[in-house]
């Protein structure tokens, strides 16, 4: 790679497939007659693939790949795949291709390595044939994996009844070959695996080693202890190691210490090591090749004001190459980087993008409804429980249906286009895909009907997979008649069908960003930067936010310098108009289109914009708890961490500092870990001992939850004499006022030491405590101006966890911050960045599509009652005086066509369009229906 | 004048030269979820991007899971 920001030129190889990619159907014909069978890197070499074969069976692009162990490779033998291959699409003689591609910016997005535990005796692994990795145990768990979804131990293809894990495997260790950081996800995926063998297995036994519990995510505390009251599910807290196998049964044996028991031997039948993150395979290569500094972890060097950047301009890094991440922060952090590289670019944006042009709609309505049938095998999905050719034989005979396929995957890009062929020669005007459920790919198949000129809206997806082969796997014949049952309810509802017209709305290019702390105004810069106005609205008299408490971060990051940064930058940017001691009074509108009245300093205003940001942050938890109100040596870590840094005299002057962590959260009030805390006592602790080395530290926890490159730091607070104790919940801390031996006036703090087995009595000048995150007052108002949705724990709920981290269910509003959980400085950019991408995507279009699936009204049948109104989600229907009463309208924009109006309307009048009571009827009329019963649907619905 | 209209198979072969060669605005290197979420948004957001995976396949590691904590989603 060589040249800088906004004109690099990079070089690729591009390896051979030994397939042309063209014509490759995916078919899987050279698989079953290929000879060579070699480990499948897929499924982690556990089962065997052959020399060619397709990677797995969602694959994009969904063609076969020729490994290097193809005789023809190796001998120049064999080429059966060639003579069997129908498409013509073998191409044993592809050479390594040199590739020359120039652009403007680089996101380095290249993922983690797993942990590989092989070289490292204590755990046995590559030597015991039943201690797997965790990444093993995902395929074990999957039904494309090796067994096929049974979970088999290796040595002799039994379920494994008793199963341990071993945490931290690679993380948290400082010996040679371990990695020192917390990978940060390895808790909850265990979790994750347990809940699933459950599921496999009901009366399997698990057992989870563990060091601390670290459930620090979004609902991470709920699912541990959904886990742990499991049957038959065990955590022990305690280092282990594997010990031996036992030769005669191939079970492992496991030696553990407890404080209570000491050293146990205990025997599973398999072992899973929950292994860590490690940077990707070749970061070093990565690094050297485009030419960025890394940490001494193999991971980017982190600007600490901004994750996604890296030390060379124009290159960007998302997700785990950023340091160990879950899936979340990997999605946020991609759209991140893609704003950052909107704002280098935004110039050039649109030039090189094509439009998608779609033939002109043909006009079907007068016609007799022509129906194709396609039938899905969904790899082995659908086919191994469905007999798909007798469904399609089957779908052959219903009415109006003139076509009938078995296609493998109807979602791969050569069947969609074998849909819109077919579509056009057999003269379709209706299209039925019996396959999954229309929640992915609706809007593929439609693409699909729009490309072969029909309406989008004259498809229909009958869902043989989850309604059907999924959960009848063992009942293949009542699945079969099932299936055709679901594909005769499909056909029926198509041939009711009718063309709806989706329409484009113009997008208003500006964006409202609610709240001015970090999150915000990062947002906020990063949206104006790629020129579009924002107004940036803040409850408060200055811009900061709770960022204004807090002096540094754990890394060392001037909080204050970068505030006033951003604070100058915000101020001094053109396009961004802040608005103080604002509140928002209305939101009215829909995506694209909103306007937002706030009442401020400068009095009411309308603000009409495309997209909004919610970015209002958190609380600080008051603590009712030890003592805190009553005594002023009792402080929370915020206060202490203002005083460390105002160089308080009492506080520089203490003997003794004690903290308490977990105060008002992790407790059936507030059912959720607040994150940022441990860390927070951390870095109080290790500035505490930097001003006076001999100052007593204790930290009172009851996990460390440390998690990520966060972890050097817990060390190190405990090799400069940090104390951390341990307390179990039903045990709390207890606090009194009291005098040292010295006389002084102390905080007497007495704790139950696990470990020691004693009561631990200590004399605090300053106890401080590790108050809650908890959701900003403003939260609900909030919530219902926008109507967005809360999560149980009051903080504002994204649309997917994984998928949609920034995005709300309302389109056009997005979250960043810890509005939506209590995090990190560093977490927060990443998140705020994160949003202003996805904002962009918005608002970088002229016009949004709004769905043609939505509710209407019949004038003449309302009766004006507003039933509907009531029940309506999103604000979608309004009353309007007529000269013949109030009658309901629906704003199409809004409605979400979720038909509750439909439900509760008296007379009928309120419609869902393609939901009508025609197409419903028709469809459950056709679940008892036999062929001629079409006659009495045709009946029924003549006297509608 | 000498007719020099230049030789169709000349202006054949040099747009042919300049179609091969690639521009783009970003790259994206790493085909696992964040990168998929990168090139869909900034493709979506008007910019051309070149998606580089080193697998037969993009994915990633996601792809490999069997399901996604604490919702039990299907990883696929």
């Amino acid at each position: 790679m060589e040249g800088k920001a906004g004109n690099f030129k990079v070089t690729l190889t591009q390896h051979p497939r030994y397939i042309r990619e063209d014509k490759c159907t995916g078919c899987g014909i050279c698989v079953k007659y290929c000879p060579v069978e070699y480990p499948d890197p897929f499924n982690q070499a556990i089962s065997k693939n052959k020399a060619v074969h397709v990677y797995f069976s969602q694959a994009i692009p969904l063609v076969a790949y020729i490994d290097q162990s193809c005789l023809y490779l190796k001998e120049k033998k064999c080429l059966v795949c060639d003579s069997v291959c129908q498409a013509d699409a073998i191409d044993l003689r592809q050479r390594e291709e040199k590739i020359n591609v120039a652009v403007g910016a680089i996101i380095l997005a290249s993922g983690i390595k797993p942990f590989d535990p092989r070289n490292h005796a204590e755990y046995g692994y590559g030597k015991m044939q039943n201690v797997v990795t965790s990444m093993d145990y995902e395929r074990l768990l999957s039904s494309t994996g090796p067994y096929r979804g049974e979970i088999l131990r290796a040595s002799d293809k039994k379920h494994p009844k008793n199963i341990a894990w071993i945490q931290c495997v690679g993380s948290r260790r400082t010996t040679m070959g371990g990695n020192s950081y917390c990978s940060g996800v390895c808790c909850t995926y265990t979790q994750k695996q347990v809940i699933l063998t459950k599921d496999h297995a009901p009366d399997a036994r698990c057992t989870i080693f563990h060091n601390d519990i670290r459930a620090f995510g979004k609902d991470f505390e709920r699912y541990f202890q959904r886990t742990a009251a499991l049957p038959g599910v065990r955590f022990i807290r305690s280092y282990v190691s594997v010990d031996r196998e036992e030769p005669e049964n191939r079970n492992v044996v496991v030696r553990y210490a407890t404080a209570d028991a000491g050293v146990k031997e205990e025997t599973f039948d398999m072992v899973v090591l929950s292994v860590g993150l490690t940077p990707p395979a070749d970061h070093l290569g990565l690094a050297q090749t485009f030419g960025i500094a890394l940490s001494d972890h193999g991971f980017n060097r982190a600007d600490p004001v901004n994750p996604i950047a890296t030390s060379r301009p124009g290159i960007f890094v998302s997700g785990a190459f950023q340091g160990p991440t879950d899936i979340p922060e990997s999605v946020f952090s991609a759209s991140g980087a893609g704003s950052l590289c909107g704002t280098l670019l935004d110039k050039r944006r649109g030039k090189l993008t094509k439009e998608r042009i779609y033939p002109s709609e043909r006009d079907v309505a007068g016609e007799e409804p022509r129906i194709g049938v396609f039938v899905c095998h969904c790899g082995a999905n659908i086919s191994s429980v469905v007999n798909v050719s007798s469904a399609v034989e089957y779908a052959l005979t219903l009415p109006n249906v003139v076509y009938a396929k078995e296609q493998l995957f109807s979602c791969a890009t050569n069947s969609a286009q074998e849909i819109t062929d077919l579509a056009r020669e057999k003269g379709l005007n209706r299209v039925v895909i019996a396959a999954c459920s229309p929640r992915t790919l609706e809007p593929l198949f439609r693409d699909t009907l729009r490309e072969a000129g029909l309406n989008q809206y004259y498809m229909d997806m009958a869902n043989i997979r989850e309604h059907c082969s999924w959960v009848h796997s063992k009942q293949k014949e009542a699945a079969t008649e099932k299936a055709k049952d679901i594909i005769r309810m499909s056909v029926a509802r198509a041939r009711r069908l009718e063309p709806l017209q989706e329409f484009d709305l113009p997008v208003n290019k500006a964006a409202l960003v609610v709240g001015g702390g970090i999150a915000g105004m990062t947002c906020a810069l990063s949206i104006a930067s790629q020129g579009h106005p924002v107004h940036l609205v803040e409850r408060d008299k200055e811009l900061g936010g709770m960022a204004r408490r807090i002096p540094t971060t754990l890394e060392g990051m001037d909080v204050q310098a970068h505030l006033s940064d951003l604070i100058r930058k915000v101020y001094q940017h053109p396009s961004i108009h802040v608005l103080h001691d604002a509140q928002i009074i209305d939101v009215a509108g829909y995506v694209g289109n909103f306007e937002t009245t706030v009442e401020s300093e400068r009095g009411v205003s309308r603000i009409q914009h495309g997209a909004a940001v919610i970015a209002v942050g958190a609380d600080v938890y008051q603590p009712t708890e030890y003592l805190y109100g009553e005594n002023p040596q009792v402080v929370t870590h915020l206060e202490l961490g203002e005083r460390i840094a105002e160089k308080d005299e009492t506080i520089e002057s203490a003997q003794s500092v004690v903290m308490i962590q977990c105060v008002g959260c992790r407790t059936t009030e507030r059912n959720y870990c607040s994150r940022v805390c441990c860390s927070h006592a951390i870095k109080n602790a290790l500035t505490l001992k930097a001003i006076n080395p001999d100052m007593n530290v204790d930290i009172l926890f009851r996990d460390m939850r440390s998690y990520g490159l966060r972890e050097d730091y817990y060390r190190a607070a405990a090799d400069k004499g940090v104390r951390f104790i341990r307390w179990e919940p039903e045990d709390p801390p207890k606090v009194e006022a009291g005098t040292g031996e010295d006389g002084r006036p102390v905080v007497k703090v007495t704790v139950a030491d696990p470990i020691l087995g004693q009561r631990l009595e200590l004399d605090a000048d300053i106890l401080s405590l590790a108050a809650a995150v908890i959701p900003s007052p403003s939260t609900d108002a909030i919530a219902s101006l926008f109507k967005v949705t809360l999560s149980p724990d009051g903080f504002f709920k994204e649309a997917h966890v994984k998928l949609k981290p920034v995005e709300f269910a309302t389109d056009g509003v997005f979250l960043c911050g810890t509005a939506h959980y209590p995090k990190h400085i560093q977490e927060t950019i990443n998140q705020a960045y994160g949003a202003a991408g996805r904002v962009l995507t918005l608002l970088s279009r002229d016009t949004v599509v709004a769905s043609g699936a939505v509710c209407a009204v019949t004038a003449k049948k309302c009766m004006g009652c507003g039933a509907c109104l009531d029940v309506c989600t999103y604000g979608a229907i309004e009353m309007q005086k007529s000269r013949k009463g109030d009658k309901a309208v629906v704003n199409p924009v809004l409605c979400k066509g979720d038909g509750l109006c439909n439900a509760v309307c008296p007379t009928g009048a309120i419609v869902l369009q393609h939901f009508t009571d025609r197409v419903m009827l028709s469809q459950i009329d056709a679940v008892s229906a036999i062929s001629d019963s079409v006659l009495q649907i045709d009946e029924v619905t003549a006297c509608d | 004048m000498k007719n020099d209209i230049i030789p169709k198979e000349v202006i054949e072969q040099f747009s042919r030269s300049s179609a091969s060669r690639h521009f783009g605005d970003v790259m994206v290197v790493g085909g696992g979820v964040s990168g998929i979420q990168a090139s869909l948004d900034l493709a979506t957001a008007g910019f051309k991007v070149y998606l580089v995976e080193k697998a037969p396949s993009i994915g990633g590691h996601m792809a490999q899971l069997d399901k996604t904590f604490p919702t039990n989603d299907c990883s696929m």
